[in-house]
């Protein structure tokens, strides 16, 4: 009994090591982010890495996504005899969850693993020691650039998964399932407000914050070693799930 | 050097990719009309009850959209609901008395606004102040009127109940 409560206080006490070093961490990144701007060049590289390269794969997911869910939709708005709301359901539902907490996770497993191994292997092969011997801060030269460039694509990427989800209700739903194309465009039109735009948006980057900043995290400080490198890249996916799903809800609650 | 070219095009690329996507759900989806210039007029109708009428809703004539509604406000001096409308600029010649009036669109569709054409010779200017209009129902209203209404007509020819 006294060992299973001290397990447990240890890892409870684990697990505040870690949000603490991870809040310090944050307030570096965030401290150094002025001086990055300053280096355009570095972010854009990391813009192309962390969203040109996740474009294929969120394109894909997205028209998948919109497709089942114009089969979905269909087939319960068809029992209440009301198929042209299916234009409505879809596009608040991808606008205010579906868009943004999907293109996260994907973020997170695409481009959120990529950092993390990327400087997790950086730590392991001493580089990132190397760049402070020769007094270049691998903070301003590696990690931030990394931050900013998936803080910056995750908003694009979750417009652009919404748009050809959009795209794929419409052709199940319209082309496939007889949906008159007219009521389906202007009952979305009569019910999506510019706020539930924004409210996608808005998740968005704070999703993007959030899942750049846990992988770059976990990568930079990883243990230097190829088992820490895999570990790190594994609470990278797992942490950024958690927190975004549990952001999610937080931002659901502010904005409804 | 060449490969960092090849970097920067496919970024510029995904950059434009991911705002023509914010473009098209802001103004393919929502119900907001954006335009360079805003070449509309205004009008005003002042409604005892509203209803359910929102900011945005259309404004028709003949089932053609020419407007919205742009905004609802309370009228503390009158004691009335003040809608604005913005008409688009080439609808102008809309009689000046002609009448307002709040309809419901389909049995669960949002509320919209009517404007039936008067004869008048003049028409609306920005600014003027539509005089006949005829306010929303209220479901509630018409249940409590027509119960009352049999309740009077039960009286008369004694209840049914009592009949029997």
């Amino acid at each position: 009994m006294i060992g299973l409560l001290g397990e447990l206080m240890a890892s409870l006490h684990g697990f505040l090591e870690r949000v603490g070093a991870m809040t310090r961490f944050a307030g570096r990144v965030l401290w150094n982010v002025p001086a990055t701007l300053v280096r355009f060049r570095l972010v854009v590289e990391q813009v192309y890495n962390a969203g040109a390269l996740s474009l294929v794969i969120i394109m894909t997911c997205g028209l998948f996504v919109g497709m089942v869910l114009g089969l979905q939709g269909h087939d319960l708005l068809e029992r209440f005899g009301s198929e042209e709301a299916l234009g409505t359901g879809a596009a608040l539902s991808l606008l205010k969850e579906l868009g943004p907490v999907v293109t996260a996770l994907l973020f997170a497993g695409r481009a959120g693993t990529a950092l993390a191994s990327e400087l997790g292997l950086m730590r392991a092969t001493d580089q990132l020691s190397a760049m402070e011997i020769m007094a270049v801060d691998p903070m301003r030269r590696v990690v931030v650039p990394r931050f900013l460039g998936g803080a910056i694509a995750m908003p694009l990427l979750t417009a652009i998964f919404i748009a050809i989800a959009l795209y794929g209700v419409q052709l199940i739903g319209v082309q496939v399932l007889g949906v008159d194309q007219g009521q389906f465009w202007s009952q979305m039109r009569g019910a999506v407000e510019l706020e539930d735009v924004g409210e996608g948006l808005i998740k968005g980057v704070v999703f993007g914050i959030a899942c750049s900043l846990i992988a770059v995290f976990e990568g930079y400080n990883a243990e230097p070693t190829a088992e820490g490198v895999g570990r790190a890249t594994t609470r990278t996916v797992v942490i950024s799930a958690v927190v975004t799903l549990v952001l999610d809800y937080i931002l659901t609650a502010l904005m409804l | 050097m060449r490969q960092s070219r090849a970097i920067d095009v496919s970024t510029g690329l995904f950059v434009l990719l991911g705002f023509a996507a914010i473009m098209f759900l802001v103004t393919q989806i929502t119900n907001r009309e954006y335009s360079w210039r805003d070449d509309s007029y205004r009008l005003e109708a002042q409604f005892e009850n509203v209803g359910g009428l929102k900011a945005g809703a259309p404004v028709s004539m003949s089932g053609v959209t020419i407007g919205r509604v742009e905004a609802i406000g309370y009228d503390m001096s009158l004691f009335k609901a003040v809608v604005t409308l913005r008409i688009d600029a080439r609808y102008n010649q809309i009689p000046n008395d002609s009448d307002a009036a709040i309809f419901t669109a389909g049995l669960l569709g949002g509320q919209y606004i009517g404007i039936t054409p008067g004869n008048s010779e003049d028409t609306y200017r920005d600014g003027d102040s539509i005089e006949f209009v005829q306010d929303a129902i209220v479901l509630e209203k018409l249940i409590s009127k027509y119960l009352f209404s049999q309740a009077g007509k039960d009286k008369e020819s004694g209840t049914p109940a009592a009949q029997e």
